[in-house]
């Protein structure tokens, strides 16, 4: 871990100023990913910007009947809001599905949004990585990559995301909002956020250096039953090999609608619209949800050590969609 | 505990102290933080040291450029192989003898060799941690590298048949001639198993704090076997053993990654010398994969051949191992296969591939972990080719007497561990046809599987003393690395002199103490313990002598009358006096004595008896038929070890070993990158072992067993018993829940998943 400077932020317009003035700097809020980074000299930021302690912990009603997160709201805290837990059930079991007690009670809403990649070729200086070194290579091509992505992926970098919460989110078509260093605010849709990997798998969302998340956004919660199903190799503190986000709306023994969002396949939460398409007026069916996960999944190309996801996510998608439906 | 019959007599303790469920004495310590260890002690100027590991894992080292990193705030010393005091080279692969292996210099940083990927090529020594680490990052290497051999299945052809296994086991055996009865046979079974790298991972990583005074070294390390530790600290650094004083009394697990030094002692001890400071180094979690040992790759086919009548013809165990290019570590896969079943033709054999990696340690169950995780599969493969439950056909291949060495058994209830634990776990409800038990999208299946672990004994030496105020102070160079150690001796020093044991402190993890064979190969309370229990009768001769004789002694003129030591006080014949009262009056500095143990293979009782602790594992597992996601519902061990002396931390050291072979069989796992020869997930989020969410429901029991072949308490080794044939169990229980044989360990879900019907919403 290099030296870095340190400064507590006053205010959101403060913190985004203090981080825009300088290249070297960045936000830190709970820290569970960004000082393992550091000292192990992956990030090597020079100052960082607490915003931990900014008022940006509460969670509200909107005008519109969702709620608004804000950014330094606890995952655990989300997690066991009541608001949260009856009107979007998925995203409090993504929460908890995800890291561990330890971590969610300090990790924030906006810092599981931003977390990087676990690939372990990113994580290890002496690897070429083309997200950490540009133009290195990507030693997880031909390596061991067995969690790596199948959706979205580039020849440069098949990393994926690792957030839980996210997925439950680009389920709910959550929205983000950002404060920029002059003061400016914008909204992002959460499915536009993070980036696909491309050519520049070190660029990984649409965010302007000093630009901070202030909050998420949750619409009114979506009709029909939330589902979050996470796959992983052992019942704890595991990231996902894929997981399903599903709200399945029904009008009788047909489905209205259906969003479903992956896990653990790319590099961003990723929205299954291909399969809601097939989903929507279709019966609720076995035969539906094998097509619609067929649909989900069409696209995808594994790189060996995780061809294995193709199949799992299409088996937990169509089960997934199962549960969903279920007296929905 | 549960009755049933036992192949030699049980013996009453003196007090009762042995056999109850003591609680740790050294548990309320743990918890309120007040056990140091090795990082948490500072001593006065102790400075902090940083590893720098080779970013290449074959190769030289053309440059080093450490100008920034000494010029950087705090830094106090950049030792690499230009700088570093002079050492002994390595020396060759194989040692002479076998306790050479423990006691032979390893060198750091005495070369410009790169012989493994994150091998130390710099040590930076700072006024703090952080500013060493920095400065760490500021140092510039450019290796030669050379392309290195990474890949054991590639290079089977290879592989050489070593000189003998670790602890010195045959490498072959042959008893004979098993091909032509296996190709004779009706019935067989010939498959092959998988075995990953695997690494101990214990939670306090290997640190060392050393310092001079003069010529004298003193270590404070995590170490679990202080005299070989000590003699290997001393060969690395060309000083006499007398002069290097290592301390370790509480040791955040080991598995035997703490047999030997590591980096971090050689290390901390140069620097601590060039520096003339105390010089504190620990190793990161990630720095651990690399430079603290691990169990190797391996490929074992098994061979079995049967009548029809289920009773075996032949057995075969081969083993293909990874091993390191510059130390040979076989470790004894298939040595258990010697004593486990019957069969007229057997075929036990080791072979290894060097791969530029660094050397494997023992751990966890060397030998049996690995092994029996395959060979219990065949046994589940055989029963089923049979159409036998896999209970009978273990009591069908039951020895009469050891089959390789031809002698009598000490004790061996392996068929009671079957049978009571077949009753207990309610074993006749398993399908023995596959994939048939479902409940909702959960398909359900049994295992079971043998567990055999030989029982060793290790010279040991104790030293116990009684003072005026009847406080008894036992030492000895043993060390507790969660087992219990400190507990058990108590009780045994509490038990021998017929004292509370509250009265009783035993002081361990001093090289200073008199020399025990340490923690390591399950053997620790068995040496330790006799040693301690000779040194207390040794102690009570003193006693009696003096009450006899003393003018002052009440018991004066007692005669040679039959004693006993019990409830605090002295009896001869009729007479009795308090112990306390006693010394005081006869001794007032108190009595010292010395007490010791021969190493077991010595003794003619290890001689005529084939020595070994059994057990019988059965698992229940949960496998989700959408995902494959495989879950623990429970397990049961029943185990016949010899007496136990503390049910409660026996069953602490059976659940962890439990906890190992569910591991084994569903998640760890280390991968050796074949391109660039580093294990790819080298820390706990990507290296899975079990925790509490993966642990299901789990029982254990002991049979009333006492075995007087092996040492004055009856007792044998349970360390790692609790592993040999865990993990095989829950292999064998995902057969019967899906049908699908994985060989390939450790089964995850990918592997389960493409033979996993899709079953109907």
């Amino acid at each position: 871990m290099q030296s870095f400077t340190y400064e507590r932020a006053a205010s959101a317009e403060q913190a985004a100023a203090a981080v825009a003035e300088r290249p070297d700097a960045k936000f830190i809020s709970g820290g569970t990913n960004l000082l393992d980074l550091m000292k192990l000299e992956i990030e090597r930021p020079a100052h960082l910007v607490d915003i931990s302690r900014l008022p940006l912990d509460r969670i509200e009603e909107t005008a519109a009947g969702g709620l608004r997160v804000g950014a330094q709201v606890r995952n655990s805290d989300l997690a066991a809001d009541p608001r949260v837990r009856s009107r979007y059930p998925m995203l409090t079991q993504a929460l908890l599905a995800g890291a561990s007690g330890q971590i969610r009670n300090k990790a924030s809403t906006s810092g599981n949004l931003l977390q990087r990649t676990r690939c372990p070729y990113f994580y290890d200086r002496n690897m070429p990585c083309n997200k950490r070194e540009q133009g290195s290579g990507c030693a997880a091509l031909q390596g061991f990559n067995r969690m790596h992505a199948v959706l979205g992926a580039s020849q440069a970098c098949i990393a994926v995301h690792p957030s839980d919460m996210a997925v439950a989110m680009a389920g709910l078509d959550a929205r983000i909002e950002t404060i920029s260093p002059g003061g400016g605010t914008r909204t992002i849709p959460i499915g536009d956020l993070h980036r696909l990997p491309e050519a520049t798998p070190h660029v990984e969302t649409v965010l302007d250096h000093g630009e901070m998340i202030a909050a998420v956004t949750l619409p009114p919660p979506p009709p029909g039953r939330q589902v979050y199903r996470k796959v992983r190799d052992r019942a704890s503190y595991a990231f996902a090999l894929v997981s399903v986000a599903a709200v399945v709306e029904k009008s009788g023994d047909r489905i209205q609608s259906a969003r479903i969002a992956m896990g653990g396949v790319a590099a961003k939460p990723w929205r299954a619209t291909e399969a809601e398409r097939t989903l929507a007026g279709a019966a609720a069916s076995d035969g539906a949800f094998t097509d619609a996960a067929e649909a989900a999944l069409a696209e995808a190309v594994g790189y060996g050590g995780n061809d294995f996801k193709i199949p799992l996510a299409k088996r937990t998608m169509r089960h997934t969609l199962a549960a969903a439906a279920e007296s929905a | 505990m549960t009755e049933t019959k036992t192949s030699n007599r049980p013996r009453e303790t003196r007090s009762g102290i042995i056999g109850r469920p003591f609680d740790r004495i050294d548990g309320p310590l743990k918890v309120r933080g007040d056990a140091t260890y090795a990082y948490e002690n500072t001593l006065e100027g102790t400075a902090f040291g940083y590893i720098l590991g080779a970013a290449v894992a074959k190769g030289r080292i053309a440059e080093i450029d450490t100008a920034e990193a000494e010029r950087a705030p705090a830094v106090l010393l950049v030792m690499t192989h230009r700088n570093a005091p002079a050492q002994p080279d390595f020396g060759p692969a194989v040692t002479p003898t076998v306790p050479e292996v423990f006691t032979r210099a390893r060198p750091a940083l005495n070369s410009e060799r790169v012989r493994y990927y994150d091998e130390p090529v710099a040590l930076i020594v700072a006024e703090t941690f952080e500013a060493a680490r920095a400065a760490a990052g500021l140092i510039k290497v450019r290796y030669d590298e050379e392309p290195g051999l990474y890949d054991l299945s590639g290079h089977v052809a290879d592989a050489y048949a070593p000189k003998r296994t670790n602890a010195g086991f045959e490498t072959d055996s042959v008893i004979g001639d098993f091909e032509s009865a296996f190709a004779a046979a009706p019935v067989k079974v010939d498959a092959t198993y998988r075995t990953p790298f695997e690494h101990h991972n214990p939670m306090e990583p290997h640190a060392t704090l050393a310092a001079w005074s003069g010529n004298e070294l003193t270590i404070h390390t995590s170490a679990q076997t202080l005299a070989n530790f000590r003699a290997g600290v001393a060969s690395t650094l060309r000083i006499p053993p007398e002069r290097v004083r290592i301390i370790s009394p509480f040791i955040g697990g080991g598995f035997g990654s703490k047999l030997i030094a590591h980096a971090d002692t050689i290390l901390a001890a140069l620097a601590a010398k060039v520096l003339q400071r105390p010089v504190k180094i620990a190793l990161t979690r990630q720095q651990m994969f690399a430079n603290a040992g691990h169990r190797a790759e391996m490929i074992q086919q098994v061979r079995l051949s049967t009548g029809t009548d289920g009773r075996l013809t032949g057995i075969a165990h081969d083993v293909w191992s990874a091993t390191s290019s510059f130390e040979e570590y076989c470790e004894q896969t298939a040595v258990f296969a010697r004593s486990l079943y019957a069969a007229p033709n057997r075929v036990t054999r080791h072979r290894l591939v060097p791969l530029d990696i660094n050397r494997g340690e023992w751990m966890r169950s060397p030998g049996e972990a690995p092994g029996m995780l395959a060979f219990e599969c065949a046994m589940d493969e055989l029963a089923e080719r049979l159409g036998l439950d896999p209970i009978e056909l273990r009591i069908r291949n039951e020895p009469a007497q050891d089959p390789e060495r031809g002698v009598p058994f000490s004790t061996r209830n392996l068929v009671a561990c079957m049978e009571e634990g077949a009753r207990r776990f309610g074993w006749q409800r398993r399908n023995p046809t596959p994939g048939r038990a479902r409940e909702g999208r959960k398909l359900i299946g049994y295992g079971m599987a043998a567990a055999i672990r030989p029982n060793y004994i290790g010279a040991a030496t104790a030293r116990v003393a009684i003072d005026r105020d009847g406080r008894v102070t036992a030492r000895l160079d043993m060390t507790d690395i969660g087992t219990g150690t400190y507990t058990i001796l108590t009780q045994i020093a509490a038990d021998s002199l017929g004292v509370p044991i509250s009265s009783v402190k035993v002081e361990l993890g001093d090289s200073r103490f008199p020399r025990t064979a340490g923690s390591g190969g399950s053997w620790g309370a068995a040496s330790a313990g006799s040693a301690l229990h000779n040194a207390c009768n040794a102690l009570r001769e003193r006693i009696l002598q003096a009450a006899r004789s003393s003018e002052a002694s009440p018991l004066r003129g007692a005669g040679a009358t039959e004693a006993s030591f019990a409830d605090g006080e002295v009896r001869l014949g009729q007479r009795s006096a308090s112990l306390t009262d006693l010394v005081r009056r006869i001794a007032p500095d108190g009595f010292e004595a010395e007490g010791s143990v021969a190493a077991g293979a010595a003794t003619p009782s290890y001689k005529a008896y084939s020595q070994h602790s059994y057990g019988a594992h059965f698992a229940e597992v949960a496998v989700d038929c959408d995902t494959g996601e495989i879950r623990m519902r429970r397990m049961l061990a029943v185990m016949g070890a010899g007496r136990i002396l503390n049910p409660k931390t026996a069953r602490s050291q059976i659940i962890g070993g439990m906890t190992w072979g569910i591991g084994a069989a569903l998640m760890e796992q280390t991968v050796l990158d074949r391109r660039y020869g580093h294990f790819v997930n080298h820390d706990l989020a990507e290296y899975h072992v079990p925790i509490n969410g993966d642990v299901p429901e789990m029982e254990v029991v002991f049979l009333e067993e006492h075995d007087d072949k092996a040492n004055p308490f009856g007792a044998k080794g349970i360390g790692e018993l609790g592993v040999c044939g865990a993990g095989a169990a829950v292999a064998n229980a995902i057969y019967n829940a899906t049908g699908v044989r994985v060989r390939d360990f450790p089964i995850t879900l990918d592997k389960l998943l493409p033979a996993l019907p899709v079953i109907a919403i």
